[in-house]
């Protein structure tokens, strides 16, 4: 079974990368129909993914474990969301529906939390020179409250000289972006080769 | 036949060269071995986890929320390569490492490794398929349930390791509040600069890609670091003689 899997996940992953080099019709209708398989895949992890926080959290309760409290909310948040969400399907209003339970619950919380990610990171920056007194995060600091300046809103107006900033800061951010990427995207492909001729096999338990 | 235009050329001539010089180094490898530079976050990491078995705390890896139907998924799948050693040097531990994911074929796969490395240890019966978990699906969601599992779990050393937003802030400040070790890398460049500002030894660009090689994933992955740094050096060229040619006025 696992040489089977192996097997498939090689042959899937060679054929889908020659269907994007060498765009024969045979070739491209295959990566289609392997890209489709993934997609539904996809989707059926999702639902495993559901399962296995509930599962996570149902053993949190049943074992009495710190933050238990915070599992049963989870639980019943769930519950109550299919529920609501299985009415609206069936009485037609699950455009609806699904607007009322992001606006109430999903983006005031996620809202809150950017307000806190806020404050944390500025609070970061602050501790950063105390964490590590060095060249680099000297700039880094320099960098940040430089692009600050550049855009922040000000009552009375913009900043002089913010787009003079922007342009001479941009020059380096965007080329040490830039360098940052390229190093990644060879990572990606050394990685990605690894995975399609099954050197790393994170599947199958291999 | 189809006439296949230059860039894709030169990127079919890239993966070619890049799949031969893969398996000629692996292949030397025991004639030719890595020469690996000093990094310190991978040498706290290797002391992190021998403490953590000793101390008997826990191990938490967190693995972002690439999808592994994008390009975001390599970051997580170079991820799940390390905790595969790590899964093997801790499984002996009285507190099994926990893996967070933000996608759910990440957290599918993540238990796979997870079972594998317990396998290769020899002690599979200590696998529990809750040590993989899913804590949520959007960004913040993915933060707000990995908050818990620092600080409620017994975790001595976080890594987080994969594709992260500006959210990770959040995670590693939940982390450090802890005293927790605490060793961050992502392909993303907000989550790179917020790992920047708050994590000790910071990992920047692609030393992501270089944790298997770190801590003994095989000879393969210290080839790949070898290709790795080939190709930058023919980039680096194609670029200075471009640029070149360029101020030339030749194109």
């Amino acid at each position: 079974m696992r040489l089977l899997a192996t097997v498939f996940a090689i042959a899937s992953g060679i054929i889908v990368l020659l269907g994007y080099f060498y765009p024969l019709p045979l070739l491209l209708q295959l990566r289609v129909l392997l890209t489709n398989w993934a997609v539904i895949i996809a989707a059926m992890t999702v639902l495993i993914g559901i399962y296995n926080l509930v599962a996570v959290h149902s053993e949190k309760i049943s074992t009495g474990e710190k933050g238990s409290a915070s599992s049963w909310v989870l639980i019943i948040s769930l519950i109550l969301t299919l529920v609501y969400l299985a009415y609206a399907v069936f009485s037609g209003s699950l455009e609806f529906a699904t607007r009322v339970v992001a606006d109430t619950f999903i983006v005031p919380v996620e809202a809150s939390l950017m307000a806190i990610l806020a404050v944390t990171l500025i609070y970061a920056s602050i501790r950063l020179l105390r964490r590590r007194l060095d060249v680099m995060s000297v700039l880094f600091l320099v960098a940040a409250v430089l692009f600050l300046i550049a855009f922040m809103p000000t009552p009375y107006g913009p900043v002089p000289g913010d787009q003079a900033i922007a342009q001479f800061m941009n020059v380096f951010s965007t080329g040490g972006a830039r360098g940052l990427l390229i190093g990644i995207a060879l990572g990606v492909l050394l990685t990605g080769l690894r995975i399609i001729f099954g050197v790393d096999r994170p599947y199958g338990g291999q | 036949m189809i006439a296949l235009a230059w860039p894709l050329l030169i990127s079919i001539g890239l993966l070619l060269l890049a799949l031969i010089l893969l398996i000629g180094l692996t292949l030397l490898h025991s004639k030719i071995p890595t020469a690996l530079r000093q990094i310190d976050a991978f040498d706290r990491l290797t002391r992190s986890v021998g403490l953590a078995v000793e101390n008997g705390t826990r191990l938490h890896i967190s693995l972002g929320r690439g999808s592994l139907f994008t390009t975001r998924g390599a970051s997580a799948l170079a991820g799940l390569a390390m905790l595969r050693k790590l899964t093997e040097r801790t499984s002996l531990s009285d507190r099994p490492p926990v893996v967070t994911t933000g996608d759910a074929s990440l957290a599918i796969l993540s238990q796979d490794t997870l079972q594998s490395g317990y396998r290769a240890a020899g002690a599979e019966d200590q696998y529990r398929y809750s040590t993989g978990r899913l804590t949520g699906l959007t960004p913040f969601a993915y933060a707000a349930g990995t908050i818990p599992v620092t600080k409620d779990e017994q975790v001595s050393t976080n890594v987080f390791l994969g594709d992260f937003g500006s959210e990770s802030a959040l995670m590693v400040d939940a982390a450090e509040r802890d005293n927790s070790t605490l060793i961050a890398a992502s392909d993303n460049i907000s989550a790179q600069s917020v790992f920047y500002a708050t994590s000790q030894d910071p990992l920047i660009g692609e030393e992501l890609f270089a944790a298997g090689a770190y801590v003994g994933a095989g000879p393969v992955h210290e080839a790949s670091l070898t290709v790795q740094d080939i190709l930058r050096w023919l980039i680096i060229l194609a670029i200075v003689i471009g640029s070149g040619l360029k101020f030339l006025g030749v194109f």
